[in-house]
């Protein structure tokens, strides 16, 4: 018998949801997310406003739109970036092994120990603030958690039997490590690129939270955070609405990698 | 008599590195005639599959004298769970190695895999499936054809019916021998079992520590075995049936 897995429904409902509301604000907000009004100014969510208004009479819905859409913009960006080149160095130093394998690795050992916002903070203190430099930043910081993790599946699949045939057959090396191991470890690198995207999401709003991230003609979700926070309890929806869009974005990619690897689980 | 396909004479294999480098194989010499079985047996550590292993090239720490007048020699391995891609399926499998000979015409690929399968008793029905969906004798028929569909005459066999269940396994040694003799293949067939060794090859050389210990035609080790060490493996399988 097969058991329902609640996880990857339940999560992929939820991520297929906060997809649909990110899209939406990438079209359409219902005002001008920068747009001042004095008559609304604390306004608490009405129909006209359904999340509220902020400080200055923005609407928080509109606002709220447009960051989960800068959020997850640079979230995936960062991802795409240490994914993509997580995925070449840890193929190459797990499939060759040898004295560049472990260079490679201790440089991902060094990186690693420090907390990457931190290191992060460093890098944007050099450039500056800015989407681009942000996605830099943390792409590049991303990096050895994705390396190390399919470097030790290459470990794994480098010696095994249709490995070695495919050597003996005359495949390329290239050919053996894209075509003939990558698809084998592809659930891992999925359930992994979960986990990164969630790291991603929480890094880019814990650095627009301390101001280093985006600049504030484009509100991301922590940045609208860090704008509402002095006033958590006179005008809770300002940062109720947008602490809720990170959450439920998390959790729907979380719940989703944890069916996934349930998934396996039961397949293996 | 025609070249050998194989020549090994005084052959020594090293393992290892350093303080830790440890010979494998000891003198060792064979010769293997187109079209000729030969058998490998020992236990394991015996050094027969670092033999098989120096045959196919995979081992650079050598001294002696190690002729190969084939191309591309191939392999079939012991465990059809491991030695196909669990990710791909069999049509693919069957293809990738005439990918790799730069066969590049999708079409002429497809036709020589359609052409090979009855041979090793597959199905067209097959091709669309993923190793996980075959029973292990069908595995290790992917794993034969795939092997062979290079052309290469000279295969290396290393203990490919010791996973499978007794009825498998003569279906397979059957397979093998009626391949041997319509494509003019030669084996190694590299094995611890000396009564399966008997079922497929005409001749024979049993290995323990590095060395030849005995080597000659197949019946006679069989029925006449001069080696303890020979003794003591055919006793073995014989208490097994």
């Amino acid at each position: 018998m097969k058991r329902k897995n609640w996880y990857l429904t339940i999560g992929a409902v939820l991520t297929a949801f906060m997809l649909a509301f990110t899209a939406l604000g990438l079209f359409w907000t219902p005002f001008e997310p920068s747009a001042m009004s004095a008559p609304d100014r604390n306004a608490p969510p009405s129909a006209a406003h359904p999340f509220g208004c902020d400080a200055y009479g923005r609407d928080v819905l509109s606002r709220t739109l447009e960051g989960a859409g800068s959020t997850l913009t640079i979230a995936l960006a960062v991802l795409a970036v240490g994914a993509a080149c997580g995925l070449a160095v840890g193929a190459l130093c797990g499939y060759y092994g040898g004295p560049a394998d472990a260079l490679v690795m201790r440089l991902c050992d060094t990186v690693a120990a420090f907390p990457s916002v931190l290191l992060a903070l460093v890098v944007l203190a050099l450039t500056g603030p800015g989407k681009y430099n942000v996605i830099g930043a943390l792409g590049v910081l991303f990096i050895p958690s994705f390396a190390r993790l399919v470097r030790g599946e290459y470990l794994k699949y480098r010696d095994r039997d249709f490995v070695r045939s495919a050597r003996l057959m005359g495949v390329g090396d290239l050919r053996i490590i894209f075509v003939h191991i990558l698809p084998n470890i592809w659930p891992t690198l999925l359930s992994g690129l979960t986990i990164g995207f969630n790291n991603a999401v929480l890094a880019e709003a814990s650095m627009s939270y301390l101001g280093i991230g985006v600049t504030p003609t484009e509100p991301s979700l922590g940045y609208m955070l860090k704008d509402a926070q002095g006033s958590l309890f006179t005008l809770p929806w300002c940062t109720a609405f947008p602490a809720a869009a990170v959450i439920a974005l998390i959790l729907g990619v979380s719940l989703v990698g944890e069916g996934i690897r349930d998934r396996m689980g039961a397949a293996s | 008599m025609a070249e050998p396909i194989v020549r090994i004479s005084h052959l020594n294999s090293w393992y290892g590195r350093g303080k830790d480098r440890k010979q494998v194989l000891r003198d060792v010499s064979l010769e293997l005639a187109p079209g000729q079985a030969l058998g490998v047996v020992g236990e394991s550590g015996s050094g027969k599959s670092t033999l098989a292993k120096c045959v196919l090239g995979m081992v650079a720490d050598i001294t002696g004298t190690l002729e190969v007048n084939s191309p591309r020699p191939q392999m079939v391995f012991q465990d059809p769970y491991g030695s196909l891609n669990p990710a791909k399926t069999v049509g693919w499998i069957l293809e990738e190695p005439l990918r790799a000979a730069g066969v590049r015409d999708r079409g002429s690929r497809r036709s020589r895999v359609l052409d090979f399968l009855p041979l090793v008793g597959l199905e067209k029905e097959h091709l669309g499936r993923r190793p996980a969906q075959l029973s292990g004798g069908q595995r290790q028929r992917v794993a034969i054809a795939a092997a062979l569909i290079q052309g290469s005459k000279l295969i290396v066999l290393d203990e490919p019916v010791s996973a499978l269940d007794v009825t498998l396994q003569a279906q397979i040694l059957r397979l093998l021998a009626d391949l041997k003799e319509r494509l003019g293949l030669s084996y190694l067939f590299i094995s611890h079992d000396l009564a399966v060794v008997y079922q497929l090859c005409s001749r024979v050389a049993v290995m323990t520590g590095g060395e030849i210990v005995e080597e000659g035609d197949a019946d006679q080790i069989y029925d006449h075995p001069k080696h303890p060490y020979t003794k003591k493996l055919l006793d073995a399988s014989l208490a097994l049936d």
